[in-house]
């Protein structure tokens, strides 16, 4: 019998990681808010409504293997590992270890991220691993690598944004993705600073004293012209930028050819609003930018980040105690996810793969050589673009993902999963690329283990076991070693305690970027508010960074020099609108989980797609039609919303929902150089009346 | 193959931008081996900036357009302080007046315009501007705008338009007593109708500018000032003179190319010699009005396209015209068509006045599209009419909404009272709450905020909602 004693834990959604406390009830569990930093006591409806999956008769409680017939029929766990480790090792004696090829999620706890990134590289011997967090976090986290020198998403507490005077959100849309982190922002929404840049009228813009209304696409020129005002309007802070700072004048070279007048011709931001921007920021004591996926989901992601760090480097807020800048990351573990080995270039401890002192010493931790680990594999697109193709890989593993609703140009990766020999997921529901699968296995969620996570601010969270899972269900750890033992790892080189995966990457990241040495579950379970780098057990951790410096090794941070390119896919006569794509308050990610919750799916049920009302009707359609949104890639069907607010060239679609209303049927995988982050917050659509 | 030889004659605004967008797509030099002659021996700067140089708001530093490195990094043979004086064109050459001569396979006329100074007495004294005349056009000019124009003189502009206001608003800024004097009945009489040229000069009178119209000078007297057409006299300190530009075609026309208003180009940017092209201030393309650097920095990617082969289809289409005061609390744009009429059966023209607070907004739609507009005081309808405009896109059916921007009043105005509230309207947001199931809550027992959240879970989100609530609830209890 379980003991009726509350266990405090964090949500299972967002980067935000709202504290809360579950207290058994039956086979589930009930949710109270409970008061920590992030959240203070709030939750949204998604949290409120998270046990809803702990004991839905939607949970797969068994392992399930695709028939002759076609059929997903349940099978027992070692009858499903078995033939999941004889594929595994007939593609990789025909196709060698790249042959095989591993997609993780940023929703995965430190420790199912760092073991399954062990797993590719030792037990497959595969270089051909990413994640989904490629979709999400990759351009920020290149953008401040190149102006800091690392990448820590907000590199001070969240509860520093509760002094700010004034706050300006790029593409962030808060109100809907983490509403209780609104709470940090009312000073500086009552001191009429918060600006919003978003090219629809969001819930969070509706907040705003400014609300800058870009065409999309168009956020770098916004920037330009911004980081111009700053300049000829005096704001300019010289001795930061003298003391703290290289590049400033290469970087000016470039904005000096924005004039606001001429970067409002192609933004349709007023000139008198970008100076408004610049005014506001510059005259608050405490100001800071923050980025989020609407700057930086595009193939000039990278840049479009460098260009805000650019205007908070100008007006001298990063690094300055009360200012800075710093990104809001996505998925639950969105931070810890790109830290610990999933991604395709790096080790543990954001280490960099083809850094030979980085691979001696991980590899020092795991017992194996150095030279028997791979280098850099396929980014995420390109990964699931090459399935099943000469070269690319042809066997796939897919931990907390689903790819078929998630990756851009959609259409084409469910043809690509289609081609291969072996699919498996593994997952608690079973999601669309399930459906897809030869092998899925049962997984268990938040609740039902412990683990630890990396909220957005860069402080290290301990999930802790609430309940026990059904019957049936197995930990991803226990997975994940169940399959390298079939592949004849030795047990203890992959454990399934979280506590003794986590001792083995905290050995594993010592000495890194994201030294994680010093804390411990212990700690965690103390209260400690541990912030990385946590170096040693008796470091304190770093909740502000770069107060003295910054991570390069002059101890400046770089101004670096970007220009306007892009989008990728202009409007034309054939495709005369924008499209976007992004989230509600309801849903998360994909939806898989979120659509399995009664009460989400009565508030938004299904796709549909935002338009100005004489975008409707000039394409014959009325609110609550069905519409065909038209893509060079593919047809969206969703239900007409008319939205005055909306600009007449944009239609907006949000990417939770499967079949012919998933919105990544018409984005565009064009990607960025540098992060290798797909474009899908604009490309080139026209709207029709849904064909029957 | 060896690299073809490319001479640019003009360091301006025109000419850098085109030696870039060459290397941008020829980096190594490997396709086009560039000269490129500057007159001015100086570093090429941003012609748009000059009025924030006058303003004081920038240095001249910051308004380079390149580092003093730039044409060395970037292969180029950069010349400095030298002036063709010939182009011989059967032989291919043109002669430095430092005696040097360069070959060229293609030569390229970025030569600009000049400063044209109207015939009033006195502003030039043998062939050079009077001691306290300045021209506005240069960094020069700039250098000895500012270092006459201390706090409190008097500063007479000769011109109002674009230039000359932008200069006057520059000056006022620092200080000086400035007033224009415009031979026209109203302002910037090219881009405006008189409504518009109306409130703009209320508006500038206001900023502490005297505008003086439908007057001209006729004599200026150093240390004294200008005397007007009409009798009168202006006190003046410094005179800038700001009454338009000349495209300069002299080099053009020695050489016999075909030179009306400016050197006369096709659709290729090329002159009636097709080895000699004209970009900028000094071309004359049919349906495009000079003098403004849009049309030149297009004109500059298509002829780098051409001249380095990345695209021997590109052709230069005329560049729409958004004309764009740059003076610090002003907000103007015109564009298109400003002269139709109310009146016009043609055309649909909405005007909306409002002199009181400096607004005139006025939109010209033919065939459901933008065929012109002025918009005063009105940034918000300036920045979407302008994307309408190079769109060509349609006109949204709400023509007022669309001049209004955010004056418009809001459609969603909060209700006065929680009981005019519909019962369906989602309260709480974060967590999908209606007032329906508020009052169902607070008739099952729970009297406050912090009861209706546990029964509800209104305000548990981000907490925005919280007043609305209590609104909820003390409405409720007045009402049993």
């Amino acid at each position: 019998m379980e003991t009726l004693v509350a266990t405090e834990t964090h949500c299972p959604y967002c980067a935000l990681q709202c504290g809360m406390a579950l207290s058994p009830a039956g086979a589930s569990v009930t949710v109270a808010p409970r008061d920590f930093p992030a959240n203070r006591g709030g939750l949204c409806q998604k949290g409120w409504t998270s046990a809803a999956l702990l004991d839905s008769p939607a949970r797969l409680t068994t392992p399930l293997i695709r028939d002759r017939h076609g059929e997903l029929r349940p099978a027992s766990w070692d009858t499903a590992l078995d033939l999941i480790a004889d594929k595994i090792t007939a593609i990789i004696a025909e196709h060698g270890p790249d042959g095989m090829a591993v997609f993780g999620g940023g929703g995965l706890t430190n420790e199912k991220a760092y073991l399954l990134g062990k797993f590719a590289r030792v037990a497959l011997g595969t270089s051909q691993i990413d994640y989904n967090g490629r979709f999400c976090m990759s351009s920020a986290a290149a953008g401040s690598l190149r102006a800091f020198g690392l990448d820590r998403g907000m590199p001070f507490p969240i509860t520093d944004l509760d002094d700010a005077d004034a706050v300006l959100l790029v593409g962030a849309n808060p109100a809907e993705t983490m509403p209780p982190f609104l709470s940090h922002l009312r000073k500086a929404t009552d001191a009429a600073g918060l600006i919003v840049v978003d090219p629809r009228r969001t819930p969070t813009a509706e907040q705003a004293a400014l609300h800058l209304a870009p065409a999309p696409g168009t956020d770098m020129v916004l920037a330009l012209g911004i980081l111009h005002a700053v300049v000829a309007d005096g704001h300019l802070a010289h001795d930061y930028i003298a003391s703290r700072t290289t590049g400033f004048d290469e970087v000016w070279r470039i904005a000096a050819a924005w004039w606001p007048e001429r970067a409002e011709r192609v933004t349709g931001v007023s000139a008198t609003d970008q100076r408004a921007a610049a005014r506001i920021l510059a005259r608050s004591r405490n100001a800071y930018v923050l980025t989020a996926r609407g700057a930086e989901q595009h193939a000039t992601g990278v840049d479009t980040v460098n260009a805000w760090i650019n205007v908070a480097l100008a007006l001298g807020l990063p690094g300055r105690a009360g200012s800075g800048w710093g990104c809001l990351t996505g998925q639950g573990n969105g931070q810890g996810g790109r830290e610990h080995g999933q991604k395709a270039d790096q080790l543990p401890g954001y280490r960099k793969i083809d850094d030979p002192a980085a691979r001696a010493h991980v590899a020092g931790v795991w017992g194996v050589d150095p030279d028997s680990l791979p280098g850099p594999g396929r980014s995420a697109y390109e990964l699931l673009d090459a399935l099943g193709t000469d070269g690319g890989p042809h066997g796939l593993l897919v931990f907390g993902s689903n790819v078929t609703v998630s990756a851009p140009n959609s259409g084409r990766v469910a043809d690509r999963l289609s081609t291969l020999d072996l699919l498996v997921v593994a997952d608690l529901v079973l999601s669309e690329t399930g459906r897809a699968a030869d092998v899925v296995l049962p997984v268990t969620q938040w609740a039902e283990e412990d683990g630890t996570l990396t909220n957005l601010e860069g402080r290290v969270l301990l999930r802790r076991k609430a309940i026990s899972p059904p019957d049936g269900v197995r930990t991803d750890l226990e997975v994940i070693s169940a399959l390298a033992a079939r592949l004849g790892q030795p047990p203890a080189r992959f454990p399934i305690d979280a506590e003794t995966v986590f001792d083995e990457l905290r050995a594993a990241s010592a000495g890194g970027a994201a030294d994680y040495a010093g804390v411990s579950y212990d700690r965690l379970r103390a209260g400690e508010a541990l912030y990385w780098p946590v170096p040693s057990v008796d470091h304190p951790g770093t909740p502000h960074m770069f107060l003295d410096e910054f991570a390069h090794p002059d101890g400046r941070a770089r101004f670096v020099p970007v220009d306007v390119r892009g989008p990728a896919e202009p409007p034309d006569e054939e495709y005369p609108l924008y499209a976007t794509t992004g989230r509600v308050l309801q849903h998360y990610q994909s939806g898989a989980q979120t659509r399995l919750v009664d009460e989400l799916t009565a508030a938004v049920p299904a796709v549909y797609v935002e338009v100005h009302p004489d975008t409707a009707e000039r394409a014959g359609l009325a609110n609550g039609d069905d519409a065909a949104v038209v893509s060079r890639r593919g047809t969206v069907r969703a239900a007409v919303r008319c939205v005055s607010s909306m600009r007449p060239d944009v239609v907006f679609l949000p990417f939770h929902f499967p079949g012919d209303g998933r919105a990544n049927l018409v984005t565009n995988p064009a990607l960025d150089p540098v992060s290798r982050m797909p474009e899908f917050k604009v490309c080139a659509v026209r709207l029709e009346v849904a064909g029957t | 193959m060896s690299p073809r030889e490319v001479v640019i004659v003009g360091y301006g605004m025109a000419g850098a931008r085109l030696a870039e967008e060459i290397r941008r797509r020829d980096p190594a030099g490997e396709v086009v081996s560039l000269t490129v002659i500057g007159e001015e021996n100086q570093q090429p700067y941003n012609r748009v900036l000059l009025s924030t140089v006058v303003a004081g708001s920038m240095t001249p530093d910051a308004v380079r357009l390149q580092g003093s490195d730039w044409a060395a990094e970037h292969n180029v043979d950069l010349r400095l302080g030298v002036a063709v004086s010939t182009v011989d064109r059967r032989m291919r050459t043109v002669t430095l007046d430092d005696g040097s001569v360069l070959g060229y396979d293609a030569l390229v006329l970025a030569t600009g315009s000049r400063a044209w100074v109207p015939p009033v007495e006195g502003l030039l004294v043998d062939g050079q501007l009077a001691p306290g005349v300045a021209t506005f056009r240069t960094l020069d000019d700039c250098e000895r705008i500012v270092s006459s124009a201390r706090a409190g003189a008097p500063v007479a502009v000769l011109g109002g338009g674009l230039l000359g206001l932008e200069a006057a608003r520059g000056l006022a800024g620092r200080g000086c007593q400035v007033t224009v004097v415009h031979p026209v009945g109203h302002l910037m009489e090219r881009q405006l109708d008189p409504g518009a040229g109306g409130v703009l000069a209320r508006t500038l009178r206001g900023l502490g500018i005297h505008v003086r119209l439908g007057i001209t000078a006729s004599r200026y007297l150093e240390g004294d000032g200008l005397k007007l057409d009409d009798g009168g006299h202006l006190e003046a300190d410094l005179v800038v003179v700001s009454a338009g530009v000349k495209p300069e075609t002299t080099l053009a026309a020695a050489a016999g190319l075909t030179v009306d208003r400016g050197i006369v180009v096709d659709d290729a940017l090329r002159t009636s010699d097709a080895r000699v092209h004209a970009i900028g201030d000094c071309a004359q393309h049919p349906g495009t009005v000079s003098g403004l650097v849009q049309p030149a920095w297009e004109q500059a990617a298509v002829l780098a396209d051409l001249l380095t082969g990345a695209d021997v289809a590109a052709r230069y289409r005329g560049t729409p015209v958004v004309t764009r005061l740059k003076a610090r609390d002003v907000d103007l744009a015109a564009l298109g068509d400003v002269h139709a009429e109310p009146d016009d059966e043609t055309a649909e023209v909405v005007c909306l006045t409002d002199p009181a607070r400096g607004r005139y907004a006025k939109l010209v739609v033919r065939e459901d599209k933008v065929a012109g507009a002025i918009l005063v005081g009105a940034p918000d309808a300036a920045a979407s009419i302008t994307q309408l405009f190079d769109r060509g896109a349609p006109v949204p059916t709400d023509r007022l909404a669309l001049l209004l921007g955010r004056a418009m009043p809001s459609g969603a105005s909060p209700a006065a009272s929680p009981a005019d509230l519909p019962g369906a309207s989602v309260v709480c947001r974060c967590n999908t709450v209606s007032k329906a199931q508020l009052v169902s809550a607070w008739r099952a027992g729970a009297r406050d905020v912090s009861e209706l959240a546990s029964a509800t879970r209104a305000t548990t989100g981000c907490g925005g909602c919280r007043d609305t609530v209590c609104g909820i609830a003390e409405w409720l209890a007045s009402t049993t």
